[in-house]
């Protein structure tokens, strides 16, 4: 019994380690590099994919033979060998990465996705199989799809037995490489055109609240919040790194200057109020139903000044924590609060 | 052994024990992550505790530190102390085993399910005057302690140690079985459940110690008072039973009031290792084997310990919190080997 706490800790440990993996395994250098040229700025970034979702095709046919030729490896040709036109086109794709699944029906390969695991609830079209665990994977449930493609958050022990292509969505550690894998799933699937198009809808959406934010003598300072418990992120991880974007500072990175709790750590209640954020972003109002009221009753919590101003951000758990195409909605609510804050409050 | 026959509280102990707790309340109270004038912070915790107002020259912001979060943390930690140690002190008179701590009976694997399911279920957002978790940790935690009691009388109608504690290992690992199921069907879920699992007074306020106050000082009473009953069945089932104790009956009402004490503590903080283990020990090696000063000075010495852990787990890794599971195994372990070689020699 005494030692339970051991097993929890390393698979804790772990699983944060595993969220916040530093290197990405992105491998498109050159499919990422010059495809920031769209600028189209009438559409928002849904409303695009699904208007190039029809007509993205014929497009893309010449990219997609060019894609091919460089995408070529030795287990693709096994199984692509009845069709001709879209040959290394996967056309039966599972998916046991939430972000993937975000991100493969966001440049219009939602068609060719046969599963998803039990967490890529979004979009509501997904494919979802309850029984399909990215946590816990099943190679032989992942067999019965028999896919031509899974997408996946990290190495899965087995999968190399099925001989089929697996594209590794490592968790992203800037903008860039969300960006880049967006353009590796549109080059993998065959929709190379909507994903540039994306991508740039995406860069053109973050400027736009990036540009809009006031200047500031002194930065506003944040504090957000994973659960009740107070599991916070540091500056050092993905959802740390947008709000750098924002020009926010962090009062969690003391808790955590050498990375020994791998960005996560769990703050002091006392140095909480003591910091005195600014804004407080709540990431656990899925998790644990916490709200801008339910903040401010907490004992003690009335003396902070983000309660006494209401800069409280109540934000969805999943689009924070994943690092796909709504990322935009996250900044742009984000933003949108810290805008809305007076300089002169700062 | 020789202690059994001159039982009873030695003065001098109790005054130890009780310095001890004052002490280590003192300490938890003026330290902490926000540096705030101690004799300030003295002075708004005896504001706190009686009618009169007093004037403590502390800043409104200081002045709710310490009194709705600091204070609070320090009373939780005295009043889970004062039960895991006193619970297992219990424990290992009842059953006569060394190795017997509160979670003997399965209590940690039942509050670990109910409080598993409270999160997986999403019950209640921790709004109303009980959390769901706790009410689900409570609940499957005293639920465990019946169906062990149950199971152990179907093996052996006597209610032995033995067929109690074996049934108390099947129950246990039937229901992490189900709890580690559950868990892994409800993946966004798991790092709650860890959280809870490592057991901690990070987030106390006074709704917790309101919670558990009263339970536990009822409990501890009737523990206290019943030393001398312990002692009588230290000597073994068969001698008790002479000396005119009906043991079966006896072993149920104490397993039931410790288990009450246990399943308060575990509902309020969750699984926290090593203190209802050590801490008797750890007075029995120091100041004898009689249950009647092993009881009250357990409660008094875990109290202490406990805070001492927390004040640990709140300030080393300052601003973050360290699990308090970690402290107390990391710290209580080698203690607890000095102590046991000094007091063998």
């Amino acid at each position: 019994m005494k030692f339970r706490w051991i097993a929890a800790l390393a698979i804790a440990l772990a699983m944060f380690a595993a969220a916040c993996g530093e290197d990405t395994d992105v491998a498109s250098d050159d499919v990422g590099a010059d495809s920031s040229t769209t600028d189209s700025t009438e559409a928002t970034a849904d409303a695009a994919t699904e208007d190039a979702s029809d007509e993205a095709m014929d497009d893309d046919a010449s990219e997609d033979d060019a894609m091919a030729d460089e995408d070529s490896d030795d287990t693709m040709v096994d199984d692509a060998s009845e069709d001709d036109a879209m040959a290394d086109v996967p056309s039966r794709i599972v998916s046991l990465n939430p972000t993937g699944t975000e991100m493969l029906f966001a440049v219009g390969a939602g068609d060719q996705v046969v599963a998803v695991d039990n967490f890529s609830y979004y979009p509501p079209e997904a494919p979802v199989v309850d029984d399909l665990s990215a946590f816990t994977p099943s190679i032989e449930a992942i067999a019965a799809f028999e896919p031509d493609l899974v997408v996946t958050q990290g190495p899965i022990e087995g999968l190399d037995a099925l001989g089929v292509d697996v594209l590794e969505l490592t968790a992203a550690v800037t903008l860039d490489d969300v960006y880049s894998q967006i353009e590796q799933v549109g080059a993998t699937t065959g929709h190379v055109g909507e994903a540039a198009e994306l991508v740039g809808q995406m860069q053109a959406d973050i400027d736009a609240v990036l540009t809009a934010l006031p200047e500031r003598e002194t930065p506003l300072t944040y504090y957000h919040e994973l659960d009740n418990t107070l599991f916070s992120v540091t500056s050092s991880t993905f959802v740390g790194y947008v709000y750098d974007l924002l020009g926010l500072v962090n009062v969690a990175d003391a808790a955590d200057p050498d990375g020994e709790f791998f960005g996560y750590p769990q703050l002091n209640e006392e140095f909480l109020v003591t910091a005195d954020p600014n804004i407080i972003f709540l990431a656990d109002t899925i998790c644990c139903e916490q709200t801008a009221e339910t903040v401010a009753a907490r004992p003690g919590w009335d003396q902070l000044s983000a309660v006494q101003a209401g800069n409280i951000v109540e934000l969805n758990d999943d689009v924070v924590s994943r690092w796909g195409p709504r990322i935009v909605e996250f900044i742009e609510v984000a933003g949108s609060a810290v805008a809305a804050i007076e300089t002169a409050d700062a | 052994m020789t202690n059994v026959h001159c039982a009873g509280l030695r003065p001098v102990w109790a005054a130890s024990a009780a310095v001890f707790v004052v002490a280590t309340a003192v300490v938890a109270l003026v330290v902490g992550p926000t540096d705030i004038d101690r004799s300030g912070v003295l002075l708004t915790a005896i504001d706190a505790l009686g009618p009169w107002s007093i004037d403590t020259g502390l800043s409104e912001t200081q002045t709710s530190i310490v009194s709705n979060l600091r204070l609070p943390r320090v009373a939780l930690g005295l009043v889970v102390g004062a039960a895991l140690a006193s619970a297992g002190a219990t424990f290992q008179g009842v059953f006569r085993n060394p190795l017997a701590d509160p979670y003997l009976l399965g209590v940690a694997a039942g509050g670990g399910l109910g409080a598993t399911l409270a999160f997986v279920n999403g019950w209640g957002d921790g709004q109303g005057v009980f959390d769901a978790v706790q009410v689900g940790a409570f609940v499957g935690a005293l639920s465990s302690v019946a169906i062990t009691w149950g199971v152990g009388v179907l093996g052996d109608r006597s209610r032995s140690a033995t067929s109690l504690i074996l049934a108390g290992v099947a129950v246990a690992s039937f229901f992490t079985a189900v709890q580690t199921y559950l868990q892994q069907q409800n993946t966004d879920d798991i790092r709650q459940i860890y959280v809870w699992f490592l057991g901690g007074l990070t987030t106390s306020g006074w709704d917790e110690v309101g919670q558990a106050v009263i339970p536990t000082l009822i409990c501890l009473a009737v523990l206290v008072i019943s030393g001398r009953t312990l002692d009588v069945m230290a000597v073994g089932d068969d001698e008790a039973s002479m000396l005119g104790l009906s043991v079966g009956r006896t072993r149920l009402a104490l397993v039931v009031v410790a288990s009450l004490l246990t399943a308060t503590a575990v509902a309020v903080s969750g699984l926290i290792a090593f203190v209802g283990l050590i801490v008797p020990h750890t007075v029995r090696l120091i100041a004898g084997t009689s249950y009647r000063s092993i009881v009250p000075l357990s409660a008094l010495v875990g109290a202490g310990f406990l805070v001492l852990c927390d004040l640990a787990a709140r300030t080393l890794l300052t601003p973050a919190e360290l699990p308090i599971g970690v402290v107390t195994a990391f710290f209580g372990a080698p203690f607890f080997i000095v102590i046991l070689r000094t007091a063998n020699r």
